[in-house]
């Protein structure tokens, strides 16, 4: 049985990590490889580098992180943030991520998602969907929540996986940063209208509340930024927590 | 000196820098006289078989890797070719394992996606390349395809269907999994082969 698992977001900004807790022994938690490192022995399962630089330095210093990640990691790892052209997906890969993720870009030219899958695979491509409920409608949006657009979440996660993502990164809106839980209704909906896994993200705010995603939501994986990085918890606390409550994790 | 064995399938920077971590060193080539005269071999892989296997059929490179006598380490489609053939595009492969690679089946009733990705555990483990890893040790996978139980396996994994997730004859080895992506215990494997 596939074990369920736990991923820790990390924000980059201009090659420095951002919101890091402050790990004993660490010596820079703004290194993005050192808190990378210290998930990666906690256990994390896998590890998401979220690029927010707003300036092409930023982006430039972003690719020579990927390398140095992927040297020192020895867990698989995703990028993503302002990945807009095949040319930003082959340049992460060539600098040796193992996944790329988009969202924006995908919603504005679908096509993207075949032309990346279709040269680099499936296993390559996680499609990040960002969701909000708009009069009992299920829209995704774009910009971190800021434009709505008038795609359906249901038909837009199939027709991601109908053009070749090999996985959904799903956040509802509505919950993000509430830490006050997930919509599992809608991530188990949503699992069993698609064949591919699903990462659930945003809204954690306990221990519970992600064992309620992987379990009752059917979610595949969590991802979790804030209840690590305000040092809650850590990836070893909370798998353990998971294991005792009977849900499937690598220890 | 190893040498991983380039037939241009795309990525080898993962492998690379696995090896660059535990401190072996490696030549990346696709010169039949180098891989004839390296310590050990590694054949790693990503894409779809019959394509992959045709690569190495135009470098001439099946005679070579078929009569090798050092450690060989086939990983992913790398151990898939090392099999007698692949549903894959219908693939005719290298035939140093004694079995056949066959496609994964999904079932949503019973959560079964494929590809299978994520970690999972290798049972009945039974080989030198594992020595320090517990049975029942995750790694992680991601594959449509898989080859199946035979006299040659030294490690199961279950993922709808039970299938060969390590293989082993003679000096050739098989890894289904990535070791290279599996953490802790994917480098003591791979730490296990440099010692072989």
């Amino acid at each position: 049985m596939v074990a369920k698992r736990i991923i820790p977001c990390l924000d980059v900004k201009e090659g420095r990590t951002v919101k890091g807790v402050n790990f004993v022994g660490l010596r820079d938690v703004g290194d993005a490889v050192e808190l990378g490192r210290e998930y990666a022995r906690q256990g994390a399962d896998e590890l998401v580098y979220l690029d927010i630089s707003a300036t092409v330095e930023g982006r430039n210093t972003f690719t020579a992180l990927v390398e140095r990640i992927a040297q020192n990691i020895n867990i698989p790892f995703t990028v993503g943030g302002g990945i807009s052209t095949l040319d930003d997906a082959a340049r992460l890969l060539d600098a040796g991520a193992d996944k790329i993720s988009i969202n924006s870009a995908a919603v504005r030219n679908p096509a993207l998602i075949d032309k990346i899958a279709s040269k680099y695979g499936s296993q390559f491509v996680v499609l990040a969907i960002d969701t909000k409920n708009v009069d009992g409608r299920m829209l995704i949006t774009t910009h971190g929540g800021r434009q709505i657009t008038q795609r359906e979440l249901f038909a837009w996660a199939r027709e991601g996986e109908e053009r070749g993502a090999g996985e959904i990164l799903l956040t509802s809106m509505d919950h993000d940063g509430t830490r006050a839980g997930y919509p599992c209704e809608l991530f188990a909906a949503l699992s069993k209208h698609l064949s591919i896994p699903i990462i659930a993200s945003g809204g954690a705010g306990s221990v519970n509340d992600i064992a309620e995603v992987l379990s009752t939501g059917k979610a595949d994986a969590a991802l979790a930024a804030s209840i690590f990085h305000f040092g809650d918890t850590t990836v070893g606390k909370l798998k353990n927590e998971l294991y005792k409550k009977g849900i499937e994790v690598r220890m | 000196m190893t040498a991983i064995v380039d037939y241009d399938t795309g990525n080898l920077r993962s492998v690379c820098n696995a090896l660059g971590r535990i401190g072996a060193e490696y030549i990346i080539t696709s010169d039949p006289k180098v891989i004839r005269s390296a310590r050990r071999v590694l054949l790693p892989g990503v894409g779809e078989a019959s394509s992959a296997m045709e690569k190495l059929r135009v470098r001439g490179l099946c005679e070579v890797l078929t009569t090798l006598t050092q450690p060989v380490l086939g990983i992913c489609i790398g151990m898939q070719l090392m099999c007698r053939g692949s549903e894959e595009g219908d693939a005719r492969c290298l035939g140093i394992f004694d079995t056949d690679v066959r496609r994964l089946m999904p079932c949503k009733e019973e959560g079964i996606k494929v590809p299978h990705m994520g970690w999972n555990r290798v049972e009945e483990i039974s080989s030198p390349l594992f020595k320090g890893v517990d049975n029942g040790a995750f790694v992680y996978f991601v594959h449509s395809f898989a080859p199946d139980l035979c006299n040659e396996t030294i490690a199961s994994s279950q993922h709808g269907r039970k299938f060969s997730s390590a293989l082993q004859k003679r000096n050739f080895y098989g890894t289904q999994f990535h070791p290279e992506k599996s953490g802790i215990v994917g480098d003591i494997i791979l730490h296990n082969f440099m010692e072989l």
